[in-house]
Protein backbone atom coordinates (compact mmCIF):
# COMPACT_ATOMS: atom_id res chain seq x y z
CA UNK A 1 0.00 0.00 0.00
CA UNK A 2 1.55 2.88 -1.52
CA UNK A 3 0.92 6.61 0.26
CA UNK A 4 2.20 10.06 -0.44
CA UNK A 5 3.82 11.60 2.28
CA UNK A 6 3.26 15.42 1.54
CA UNK A 7 6.56 17.29 3.42
CA UNK A 8 8.78 14.49 2.35
CA UNK A 9 7.65 14.75 -0.98
CA UNK A 10 8.10 10.65 -1.95
CA UNK A 11 5.78 7.73 -2.17
CA UNK A 12 7.08 4.52 0.35
CA UNK A 13 5.09 1.24 1.57
CA UNK A 14 2.61 1.76 4.40
CA UNK A 15 3.32 -1.39 5.65
CA UNK A 16 7.11 -0.91 5.79
CA UNK A 17 6.86 2.15 7.77
CA UNK A 18 4.61 0.58 10.21
CA UNK A 19 7.32 -2.25 9.79
CA UNK A 20 9.83 0.07 11.01
CA UNK A 21 7.53 1.81 13.87
CA UNK A 22 6.24 -1.67 15.05
CA UNK A 23 10.01 -3.10 15.00
CA UNK A 24 11.49 -0.44 16.96
CA UNK A 25 8.76 -0.34 19.34
CA UNK A 26 8.89 -3.46 20.09
CA UNK A 27 12.78 -3.54 20.72
CA UNK A 28 12.03 -0.35 23.22
CA UNK A 29 9.29 -2.56 24.95
CA UNK A 30 11.95 -5.10 25.17
CA UNK A 31 14.76 -3.04 26.56
CA UNK A 32 12.88 -0.10 28.15
CA UNK A 33 14.80 2.61 25.01
CA UNK A 34 13.38 5.45 23.36
CA UNK A 35 14.36 3.83 20.15
CA UNK A 36 14.89 7.03 18.61
CA UNK A 37 19.03 5.90 17.57
CA UNK A 38 17.19 3.17 15.71
CA UNK A 39 14.51 5.16 13.74
CA UNK A 40 15.85 7.88 11.64
CA UNK A 41 18.92 5.95 10.47
CA UNK A 42 16.42 3.24 8.88
CA UNK A 43 14.48 6.18 7.67
CA UNK A 44 17.71 7.03 5.76
CA UNK A 45 17.78 3.43 4.30
CA UNK A 46 14.37 3.87 2.82
CA UNK A 47 15.42 7.02 1.01
CA UNK A 48 13.40 9.60 3.12
CA UNK A 49 15.28 12.75 2.98
CA UNK A 50 18.01 13.74 6.46
CA UNK A 51 15.92 16.26 7.13
CA UNK A 52 12.86 15.20 7.37
CA UNK A 53 13.55 12.15 8.90
CA UNK A 54 15.24 13.69 11.86
CA UNK A 55 12.52 16.51 12.88
CA UNK A 56 10.01 13.14 12.03
CA UNK A 57 11.89 11.13 14.40
CA UNK A 58 11.76 13.67 16.80
CA UNK A 59 8.04 14.10 16.67
CA UNK A 60 8.16 10.15 17.38
CA UNK A 61 10.07 10.06 20.41
CA UNK A 62 7.54 12.68 21.81
CA UNK A 63 4.88 9.69 21.26
CA UNK A 64 6.88 7.17 22.43
CA UNK A 65 7.84 8.72 25.91
CA UNK A 66 4.67 10.20 26.78
CA UNK A 67 3.19 6.91 28.52
CA UNK A 68 6.85 6.03 30.31
CA UNK A 69 6.42 9.96 31.35
CA UNK A 70 3.03 9.57 32.55
CA UNK A 71 3.39 6.17 34.87
CA UNK A 72 6.60 7.65 36.35
CA UNK A 73 4.85 10.53 37.40
CA UNK A 74 2.35 8.67 39.22
CA UNK A 75 4.62 6.95 41.10
CA UNK A 76 6.46 9.73 41.81
CA UNK A 77 10.22 8.76 40.75
CA UNK A 78 10.79 12.31 38.68
CA UNK A 79 13.19 14.27 40.06
CA UNK A 80 11.29 17.49 39.01
CA UNK A 81 13.89 19.77 40.12
CA UNK A 82 16.81 18.01 38.13
CA UNK A 83 14.61 17.24 35.01
CA UNK A 84 13.92 21.57 35.20
CA UNK A 85 17.20 22.23 35.62
CA UNK A 86 18.06 19.57 32.58
CA UNK A 87 15.24 20.79 30.26
CA UNK A 88 16.60 24.64 30.39
CA UNK A 89 19.79 23.23 29.43
CA UNK A 90 18.31 20.97 26.43
CA UNK A 91 16.33 23.75 25.19
CA UNK A 92 19.76 25.61 25.20
CA UNK A 93 21.18 22.71 23.25
CA UNK A 94 18.09 22.05 21.43
CA UNK A 95 18.38 26.06 19.80
CA UNK A 96 21.93 25.78 19.04
CA UNK A 97 21.48 22.17 16.91
CA UNK A 98 18.72 23.70 15.06
CA UNK A 99 21.12 26.36 14.10
CA UNK A 100 23.84 24.08 13.66
CA UNK A 101 21.43 21.76 11.45
CA UNK A 102 20.54 25.05 9.01
CA UNK A 103 24.08 25.76 8.90
CA UNK A 104 24.96 22.33 8.04
CA UNK A 105 21.80 22.24 5.09
CA UNK A 106 23.51 25.48 3.55
CA UNK A 107 26.78 23.95 3.44
CA UNK A 108 25.56 20.67 1.69
CA UNK A 109 27.14 18.74 4.43
CA UNK A 110 23.99 17.52 6.84
CA UNK A 111 24.17 14.10 5.70
CA UNK A 112 27.45 13.85 6.42
CA UNK A 113 27.60 15.49 9.98
CA UNK A 114 24.09 13.80 10.97
CA UNK A 115 25.72 9.64 9.24
CA UNK A 116 29.14 10.90 11.06
CA UNK A 117 27.14 11.17 14.26
CA UNK A 118 25.41 7.60 14.03
CA UNK A 119 28.07 6.21 13.12
CA UNK A 120 30.25 7.54 16.88
CA UNK A 121 27.22 7.24 19.14
CA UNK A 122 25.94 3.79 17.73
CA UNK A 123 29.48 2.39 17.90
CA UNK A 124 29.89 3.58 21.03
CA UNK A 125 27.15 2.76 22.85
CA UNK A 126 26.68 -0.82 21.07
CA UNK A 127 30.65 -1.36 22.73
CA UNK A 128 29.45 0.03 25.89
CA UNK A 129 26.23 -2.08 25.90
CA UNK A 130 27.91 -5.22 24.94
CA UNK A 131 30.31 -5.04 27.11
CA UNK A 132 27.87 -3.96 30.11
CA UNK A 133 25.49 -7.08 28.61
CA UNK A 134 28.65 -9.40 28.46
CA UNK A 135 29.48 -8.89 31.91
CA UNK A 136 26.17 -9.22 33.63
CA UNK A 137 26.07 -12.51 31.85
CA UNK A 138 29.21 -13.49 32.94
CA UNK A 139 27.97 -12.31 36.89
CA UNK A 140 25.04 -14.17 36.63
CA UNK A 141 26.51 -17.04 35.74
CA UNK A 142 29.26 -16.75 38.62
CA UNK A 143 27.01 -14.67 41.72
CA UNK A 144 30.35 -14.66 44.35
CA UNK A 145 32.21 -11.70 41.79
CA UNK A 146 31.50 -8.25 44.01
CA UNK A 147 30.08 -5.90 42.61
CA UNK A 148 31.35 -1.96 41.62
CA UNK A 149 31.18 0.59 43.52
CA UNK A 150 28.58 2.93 41.80
CA UNK A 151 28.71 6.46 43.71
CA UNK A 152 31.69 7.83 43.92
CA UNK A 153 33.26 11.80 44.94
CA UNK A 154 34.03 13.24 41.81
CA UNK A 155 34.85 16.64 40.50
CA UNK A 156 31.22 17.35 40.16
CA UNK A 157 30.92 17.85 43.59
CA UNK A 158 33.50 20.69 43.91
CA UNK A 159 31.99 23.28 41.43
CA UNK A 160 29.97 26.47 42.23
CA UNK A 161 26.40 27.31 42.11
CA UNK A 162 25.19 24.29 44.34
CA UNK A 163 21.45 23.38 44.65
CA UNK A 164 19.59 20.61 46.60
CA UNK A 165 17.91 17.84 44.58
CA UNK A 166 15.75 16.06 47.48
CA UNK A 167 14.11 13.62 46.03
CA UNK A 168 17.76 12.44 44.19
CA UNK A 169 19.34 13.50 48.07
CA UNK A 170 21.55 15.76 46.11
CA UNK A 171 23.58 18.82 46.83
CA UNK A 172 25.79 19.79 43.52
CA UNK A 173 26.10 22.09 41.26
CA UNK A 174 23.72 22.99 38.86
CA UNK A 175 26.59 23.55 36.38
CA UNK A 176 26.98 19.63 35.12
CA UNK A 177 23.26 18.70 34.53
CA UNK A 178 22.71 21.84 32.49
CA UNK A 179 25.68 20.51 30.11
CA UNK A 180 24.50 17.23 30.03
CA UNK A 181 20.88 18.59 28.82
CA UNK A 182 22.52 20.93 26.61
CA UNK A 183 24.20 17.76 25.16
CA UNK A 184 21.13 16.19 25.00
CA UNK A 185 19.37 18.86 23.35
CA UNK A 186 22.20 19.44 20.25
CA UNK A 187 21.79 15.46 19.88
CA UNK A 188 17.84 15.51 20.00
CA UNK A 189 18.04 18.25 17.14
CA UNK A 190 20.62 17.20 15.12
CA UNK A 191 20.12 13.39 15.42
CA UNK A 192 16.32 13.12 16.13
CA UNK A 193 16.58 10.98 19.08
CA UNK A 194 15.53 11.36 23.00
CA UNK A 195 18.79 11.11 24.29
CA UNK A 196 18.28 8.66 27.19
CA UNK A 197 21.32 6.54 26.01
CA UNK A 198 23.40 9.66 26.98
CA UNK A 199 21.64 11.05 29.37
CA UNK A 200 20.70 8.09 31.72
CA UNK A 201 24.79 6.51 32.03
CA UNK A 202 25.68 10.70 32.80
CA UNK A 203 23.10 10.71 35.70
CA UNK A 204 24.04 8.01 37.24
CA UNK A 205 27.23 7.91 36.86
CA UNK A 206 28.45 11.99 36.30
CA UNK A 207 25.90 12.85 38.54
CA UNK A 208 25.30 10.45 40.85
CA UNK A 209 21.75 10.46 40.78
CA UNK A 210 19.74 7.34 42.28
CA UNK A 211 18.67 4.74 39.67
CA UNK A 212 15.26 4.64 40.87
CA UNK A 213 14.67 8.34 39.42
CA UNK A 214 16.77 8.74 36.45
CA UNK A 215 14.44 6.93 34.04
CA UNK A 216 11.86 9.14 34.53
CA UNK A 217 13.71 12.18 35.10
CA UNK A 218 15.63 11.43 31.95
CA UNK A 219 11.82 10.64 30.12
CA UNK A 220 10.48 14.12 31.57
CA UNK A 221 13.31 16.00 29.85
CA UNK A 222 13.05 14.03 26.67
CA UNK A 223 9.42 14.86 26.12
CA UNK A 224 9.69 18.64 26.74
CA UNK A 225 13.22 18.99 24.50
CA UNK A 226 11.70 16.55 21.58
CA UNK A 227 8.74 18.58 21.88
CA UNK A 228 10.52 21.67 21.53
CA UNK A 229 12.62 20.59 18.99
CA UNK A 230 9.09 19.32 16.87
CA UNK A 231 7.98 22.72 16.93
CA UNK A 232 11.25 24.96 16.06
CA UNK A 233 12.10 22.07 12.73
CA UNK A 234 8.37 22.87 11.75
CA UNK A 235 9.07 26.71 11.89
CA UNK A 236 12.59 26.61 10.72
CA UNK A 237 12.74 24.01 7.87
CA UNK A 238 9.66 22.99 7.53
CA UNK A 239 10.26 19.34 7.88
CA UNK A 240 8.21 17.47 10.23
CA UNK A 241 6.46 14.90 7.99
CA UNK A 242 2.66 14.36 9.97
CA UNK A 243 1.26 11.57 8.10
CA UNK A 244 4.69 9.52 8.27
CA UNK A 245 5.23 10.27 12.05
CA UNK A 246 1.63 8.76 12.20
CA UNK A 247 2.66 5.83 10.81
CA UNK A 248 5.83 5.21 12.63
CA UNK A 249 3.83 5.95 16.17
CA UNK A 250 0.98 3.59 15.06
CA UNK A 251 3.48 0.71 14.34
CA UNK A 252 5.52 1.63 17.75
CA UNK A 253 3.03 1.84 20.13
CA UNK A 254 1.89 -1.65 18.83
CA UNK A 255 5.13 -2.78 18.95
CA UNK A 256 6.31 -1.45 22.03
CA UNK A 257 2.93 -3.37 23.81
CA UNK A 258 3.83 -6.67 22.45
CA UNK A 259 7.75 -5.96 23.34
CA UNK A 260 7.10 -5.47 26.95
CA UNK A 261 5.11 -8.85 27.16
CA UNK A 262 8.07 -10.41 25.16
CA UNK A 263 10.65 -8.89 27.55
CA UNK A 264 8.92 -10.29 30.74
CA UNK A 265 9.42 -13.67 29.53
CA UNK A 266 13.13 -13.61 28.42
CA UNK A 267 15.93 -13.83 29.80
CA UNK A 268 17.10 -9.92 30.03
CA UNK A 269 21.03 -10.31 29.88
CA UNK A 270 21.21 -12.36 26.96
CA UNK A 271 18.84 -10.15 25.08
CA UNK A 272 20.96 -7.10 25.79
CA UNK A 273 23.54 -8.71 24.22
CA UNK A 274 21.50 -9.43 20.94
CA UNK A 275 19.93 -5.04 21.27
CA UNK A 276 23.78 -4.28 21.26
CA UNK A 277 24.98 -6.43 18.26
CA UNK A 278 21.89 -5.42 16.30
CA UNK A 279 23.49 -1.49 17.14
CA UNK A 280 26.52 -2.39 16.33
CA UNK A 281 25.05 -3.77 13.11
CA UNK A 282 23.33 -0.56 11.93
CA UNK A 283 26.11 1.42 12.88
CA UNK A 284 28.09 -0.40 10.46
CA UNK A 285 25.94 -0.34 7.72
CA UNK A 286 25.71 3.57 8.06
CA UNK A 287 29.81 3.24 8.18
CA UNK A 288 30.09 1.36 5.39
CA UNK A 289 27.71 4.12 3.28
CA UNK A 290 30.29 6.76 4.16
CA UNK A 291 33.35 4.18 3.35
CA UNK A 292 32.51 2.39 0.00
CA UNK A 293 32.31 4.33 -3.16
CA UNK A 294 28.34 5.08 -3.74
CA UNK A 295 27.11 4.08 -7.16
CA UNK A 296 26.52 8.02 -7.90
CA UNK A 297 28.82 10.49 -6.70
CA UNK A 298 26.41 13.28 -7.98
CA UNK A 299 23.21 14.06 -5.72
CA UNK A 300 20.56 17.07 -6.41
CA UNK A 301 18.98 19.24 -3.32
CA UNK A 302 16.70 21.11 -4.43
CA UNK A 303 17.77 25.19 -3.59
CA UNK A 304 14.81 26.78 -1.20
CA UNK A 305 13.54 24.01 0.82
CA UNK B 1 -5.07 31.09 -68.58
CA UNK B 2 -8.23 29.41 -67.56
CA UNK B 3 -6.72 27.29 -65.41
CA UNK B 4 -5.04 30.06 -63.79
CA UNK B 5 -8.13 31.86 -63.09
CA UNK B 6 -9.39 28.60 -61.85
CA UNK B 7 -6.45 27.87 -59.20
CA UNK B 8 -6.31 32.21 -57.92
CA UNK B 9 -9.85 31.60 -57.07
CA UNK B 10 -9.37 28.11 -55.76
CA UNK B 11 -6.67 30.18 -53.14
CA UNK B 12 -8.93 32.66 -52.30
CA UNK B 13 -11.89 30.62 -51.21
CA UNK B 14 -10.19 27.97 -49.35
CA UNK B 15 -9.04 29.59 -45.56
CA UNK B 16 -5.28 30.23 -45.75
CA UNK B 17 -4.24 28.10 -43.60
CA UNK B 18 -0.27 26.34 -43.60
CA UNK B 19 0.12 22.86 -41.87
CA UNK B 20 -1.40 22.87 -38.36
CA UNK B 21 -1.33 20.82 -35.02
CA UNK B 22 -4.14 20.30 -32.60
CA UNK B 23 -4.11 18.83 -29.78
CA UNK B 24 -5.64 17.63 -26.41
CA UNK B 25 -5.23 16.07 -23.26
CA UNK B 26 -7.27 12.87 -21.36
CA UNK B 27 -7.05 14.67 -18.46
CA UNK B 28 -5.15 18.14 -17.46
CA UNK B 29 -5.73 17.89 -13.70
CA UNK B 30 -3.88 15.64 -11.93
CA UNK B 31 -4.77 15.65 -8.04
CA UNK B 32 -1.81 14.13 -5.61
CA UNK B 33 -3.43 12.48 -3.05
CA UNK B 34 -2.20 9.88 -0.17
CA UNK B 35 -2.23 7.02 -2.52
CA UNK B 36 -1.39 8.63 -5.50
CA UNK B 37 1.35 6.32 -7.06
CA UNK B 38 1.70 7.87 -10.46
CA UNK B 39 -0.53 8.58 -13.38
CA UNK B 40 -1.17 7.68 -17.07
CA UNK B 41 -1.80 10.75 -19.32
CA UNK B 42 -3.12 10.14 -22.45
CA UNK B 43 -1.90 13.06 -25.45
CA UNK B 44 -3.66 12.92 -28.68
CA UNK B 45 -4.61 15.34 -31.44
CA UNK B 46 -4.54 15.84 -35.40
CA UNK B 47 -2.53 17.50 -38.02
CA UNK B 48 -5.06 19.59 -40.31
CA UNK B 49 -2.66 19.38 -44.02
CA UNK B 50 -2.44 22.59 -45.86
CA UNK B 51 -5.19 21.85 -48.62
CA UNK B 52 -3.34 23.43 -51.65
CA UNK B 53 -0.27 21.75 -50.60
CA UNK B 54 -1.89 18.46 -50.02
CA UNK B 55 -3.89 19.26 -53.75
CA UNK B 56 -0.49 19.93 -55.33
CA UNK B 57 2.26 17.64 -53.27
CA UNK B 58 3.40 15.67 -55.64
CA UNK B 59 3.51 11.66 -54.53
CA UNK B 60 6.73 10.50 -55.79
CA UNK B 61 8.46 13.12 -53.12
CA UNK B 62 8.47 11.55 -49.58
CA UNK B 63 8.27 14.24 -46.89
CA UNK B 64 7.26 13.19 -43.81
CA UNK B 65 5.94 14.84 -40.76
CA UNK B 66 6.63 14.03 -37.68
CA UNK B 67 5.31 15.07 -34.33
CA UNK B 68 7.52 16.02 -31.01
CA UNK B 69 5.43 15.85 -27.33
CA UNK B 70 6.81 17.74 -25.12
CA UNK B 71 5.85 17.89 -20.95
CA UNK B 72 7.73 20.06 -18.70
CA UNK B 73 6.93 20.21 -15.04
CA UNK B 74 7.80 23.36 -12.65
CA UNK B 75 10.61 24.86 -13.17
CA UNK B 76 13.17 24.99 -9.69
CA UNK B 77 16.47 25.88 -8.52
CA UNK B 78 18.79 23.02 -8.08
CA UNK B 79 22.54 22.51 -6.64
CA UNK B 80 23.85 19.45 -7.73
CA UNK B 81 27.08 18.20 -5.47
CA UNK B 82 29.74 15.85 -6.35
CA UNK B 83 31.27 13.23 -4.02
CA UNK B 84 35.12 12.73 -3.26
CA UNK B 85 37.08 10.61 -1.07
CA UNK B 86 38.67 12.74 1.79
CA UNK B 87 40.52 11.00 4.58
CA UNK B 88 38.53 7.90 3.54
CA UNK B 89 34.85 9.10 3.74
CA UNK B 90 33.27 10.00 0.92
CA UNK B 91 31.61 13.72 1.03
CA UNK B 92 29.98 16.07 -0.98
CA UNK B 93 33.08 18.58 -2.09
CA UNK B 94 31.80 20.39 -5.01
CA UNK B 95 28.45 21.69 -6.28
CA UNK B 96 26.52 24.16 -8.93
CA UNK B 97 23.79 25.94 -8.75
CA UNK B 98 21.14 25.47 -12.01
CA UNK B 99 18.70 28.14 -11.72
CA UNK B 100 15.81 27.00 -13.51
CA UNK B 101 15.55 23.31 -14.05
CA UNK B 102 12.45 21.82 -14.97
CA UNK B 103 11.50 18.94 -12.34
CA UNK B 104 9.96 17.15 -14.73
CA UNK B 105 10.55 16.66 -18.54
CA UNK B 106 9.56 13.61 -20.87
CA UNK B 107 9.70 13.81 -24.66
CA UNK B 108 8.15 11.64 -26.75
CA UNK B 109 8.69 11.33 -30.29
CA UNK B 110 7.63 9.21 -33.55
CA UNK B 111 10.84 9.02 -34.48
CA UNK B 112 14.63 9.41 -32.67
CA UNK B 113 14.94 12.81 -31.38
CA UNK B 114 18.24 13.55 -33.86
CA UNK B 115 17.05 11.83 -37.11
CA UNK B 116 13.91 14.08 -36.56
CA UNK B 117 14.82 17.90 -35.92
CA UNK B 118 17.99 19.60 -36.64
CA UNK B 119 20.39 20.68 -34.18
CA UNK B 120 19.18 24.16 -34.57
CA UNK B 121 15.43 23.93 -34.38
CA UNK B 122 16.37 21.47 -31.11
CA UNK B 123 18.24 24.86 -29.63
CA UNK B 124 15.19 27.08 -30.71
CA UNK B 125 12.62 25.34 -29.66
CA UNK B 126 14.71 23.80 -26.70
CA UNK B 127 13.16 20.60 -26.95
CA UNK B 128 15.38 17.97 -26.03
CA UNK B 129 16.06 17.78 -22.18
CA UNK B 130 20.07 18.95 -22.47
CA UNK B 131 18.72 22.31 -23.77
CA UNK B 132 15.84 22.53 -21.36
CA UNK B 133 18.18 22.57 -18.97
CA UNK B 134 21.21 24.15 -20.57
CA UNK B 135 19.78 26.58 -22.76
CA UNK B 136 18.76 28.80 -19.57
CA UNK B 137 21.88 29.24 -18.08
CA UNK B 138 23.03 32.02 -20.42
CA UNK B 139 24.88 29.28 -23.15
CA UNK B 140 27.89 28.66 -20.89
CA UNK B 141 30.50 26.47 -21.83
CA UNK B 142 32.35 25.88 -18.35
CA UNK B 143 32.75 22.26 -19.23
CA UNK B 144 32.69 21.70 -15.10
CA UNK B 145 29.03 22.84 -15.37
CA UNK B 146 28.26 20.52 -18.00
CA UNK B 147 29.81 17.69 -16.33
CA UNK B 148 27.12 18.57 -13.75
CA UNK B 149 24.21 19.14 -15.65
CA UNK B 150 25.11 15.72 -16.97
CA UNK B 151 24.43 14.23 -13.89
CA UNK B 152 21.58 15.80 -12.90
CA UNK B 153 19.91 14.17 -16.22
CA UNK B 154 21.73 10.82 -15.53
CA UNK B 155 20.17 11.06 -11.70
CA UNK B 156 16.75 12.66 -12.92
CA UNK B 157 16.16 9.87 -15.89
CA UNK B 158 16.78 6.76 -13.32
CA UNK B 159 14.14 8.13 -11.55
CA UNK B 160 11.83 8.50 -14.43
CA UNK B 161 11.03 12.61 -13.72
CA UNK B 162 13.50 12.61 -17.24
CA UNK B 163 11.63 10.81 -19.94
CA UNK B 164 12.99 10.07 -23.11
CA UNK B 165 10.22 8.24 -25.21
CA UNK B 166 11.68 7.48 -29.12
CA UNK B 167 9.03 6.26 -31.14
CA UNK B 168 6.37 6.62 -28.52
CA UNK B 169 4.15 9.17 -30.43
CA UNK B 170 1.92 6.71 -32.75
CA UNK B 171 0.87 8.59 -35.83
CA UNK B 172 -1.54 6.92 -38.10
CA UNK B 173 -2.19 8.01 -41.47
CA UNK B 174 -0.51 11.24 -40.89
CA UNK B 175 -3.24 12.84 -39.28
CA UNK B 176 -3.88 11.63 -35.99
CA UNK B 177 -1.23 10.98 -33.33
CA UNK B 178 -1.52 9.82 -29.76
CA UNK B 179 0.97 9.35 -27.16
CA UNK B 180 0.93 7.63 -23.74
CA UNK B 181 3.09 9.50 -21.11
CA UNK B 182 3.73 7.55 -17.24
CA UNK B 183 4.33 10.95 -14.51
CA UNK B 184 5.86 9.10 -11.91
CA UNK B 185 4.49 9.17 -7.95
CA UNK B 186 7.70 11.38 -7.05
CA UNK B 187 5.28 14.92 -9.03
CA UNK B 188 6.41 18.54 -7.72
CA UNK B 189 3.29 20.59 -7.75
CA UNK B 190 2.64 23.43 -10.07
CA UNK B 191 1.32 23.51 -13.91
CA UNK B 192 3.28 21.08 -16.43
CA UNK B 193 3.12 22.95 -19.77
CA UNK B 194 3.08 20.49 -22.33
CA UNK B 195 4.07 21.28 -26.17
CA UNK B 196 3.30 19.59 -29.28
CA UNK B 197 5.35 20.44 -32.54
CA UNK B 198 4.56 19.57 -35.76
CA UNK B 199 7.87 18.81 -37.38
CA UNK B 200 9.30 18.24 -41.06
CA UNK B 201 12.71 18.39 -43.04
CA UNK B 202 14.19 18.56 -39.69
CA UNK B 203 12.01 22.12 -38.74
CA UNK B 204 9.35 22.88 -36.43
CA UNK B 205 6.08 23.68 -38.88
CA UNK B 206 3.51 24.10 -36.57
CA UNK B 207 2.99 24.07 -32.50
CA UNK B 208 0.69 23.59 -29.76
CA UNK B 209 0.39 24.28 -26.28
CA UNK B 210 -1.54 23.40 -23.07
CA UNK B 211 -1.29 22.19 -19.51
CA UNK B 212 -1.72 19.80 -16.89
CA UNK B 213 -2.09 21.17 -13.64
CA UNK B 214 -0.54 18.87 -10.93
CA UNK B 215 -1.92 20.11 -7.26
CA UNK B 216 -2.02 18.16 -4.11
CA UNK B 217 -5.32 17.21 -2.89
CA UNK B 218 -7.35 16.44 0.02
CA UNK B 219 -5.68 15.41 3.54
CA UNK B 220 -2.20 15.93 1.42
CA UNK B 221 -3.05 19.89 0.16
CA UNK B 222 -4.15 20.69 3.92
CA UNK B 223 -1.22 19.10 5.33
CA UNK B 224 1.32 20.86 3.04
CA UNK B 225 -0.32 24.40 3.60
CA UNK B 226 -0.44 24.21 6.91
CA UNK B 227 2.69 23.34 7.55
CA UNK B 228 4.16 26.15 5.31
CA UNK B 229 1.56 28.35 5.82
CA UNK B 230 1.37 28.07 10.09
CA UNK B 231 4.72 26.72 10.60
CA UNK B 232 3.72 27.00 14.22
CA UNK B 233 0.11 25.72 14.59
CA UNK B 234 1.50 23.19 12.04
CA UNK B 235 4.72 21.97 14.81
CA UNK B 236 1.74 22.16 17.47
CA UNK B 237 -0.64 19.69 15.39
CA UNK B 238 2.19 17.25 15.24
CA UNK B 239 2.59 17.42 19.35
CA UNK B 240 -0.62 17.07 19.76
CA UNK B 241 -0.80 13.72 17.12
CA UNK B 242 2.20 12.40 19.01
CA UNK B 243 0.79 13.17 23.00
CA UNK B 244 -2.63 11.73 22.00
CA UNK B 245 -1.72 8.68 19.77
CA UNK B 246 1.15 7.24 22.01
CA UNK B 247 -1.17 8.21 25.24
CA UNK B 248 -4.55 7.49 23.83
CA UNK B 249 -3.21 3.81 22.73
CA UNK B 250 -0.98 2.62 25.79
CA UNK B 251 -4.36 3.64 27.55
CA UNK B 252 -6.43 1.21 25.25
CA UNK B 253 -3.50 -1.60 25.84
CA UNK B 254 -4.17 -0.86 29.61
CA UNK B 255 -7.65 -1.49 29.31
CA UNK B 256 -7.95 -4.40 27.10
CA UNK B 257 -5.40 -5.97 29.48
CA UNK B 258 -7.39 -5.18 32.65
CA UNK B 259 -10.84 -5.94 31.39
Amino acid sequence: MLIYLPIAEISVNALVLLGIGGGVGMLSGMFGVGGGFLITPLLFFIGIPPAVAVATGANQVVASSISGVLAHLRRKTVDLRMGTVLLVGGLIGSTGGIWLFRWLSALGQVDLFVQLAYVLFLGVIGILMLQESLRAWYRSTKPNVPRRKLHKHTWVHSLPLKMKFRVSGLYISVIPPVLVGMAVGVLSAVMGVGGGFIMVPAMIYMLGMPTKVVVGTSLYQIIFVTGYTTVAHAMTSYSVDVLLAFFLIIGGVIGAQIGTQIGVRLKAEQLRILLALLVIAVCIKVALDLLVQPSELYSIRIVGR
Amino acid sequence: MRVLLLAMLLVSVLPARANEIIGALSQNRVALTANFSGSEILLFGAIRRDPLEAYFEDPTENRPFDVVVVIEGPRQTVAVWRKERRAGIWMNTDSVTLTSVPSFYAVATTAPLGDIITPETDREFRISAPQAIDGTQAHETDPQRQVFSEALQRIREQADQYQSLDRFVFLDREILFRANVRLPANLTEGAYTTRMYLVRDGGVVSQFRTAIFVRKDGLERWIYQLAYDHPFLYGLLALAIALIAGWGASALFRFVRSG
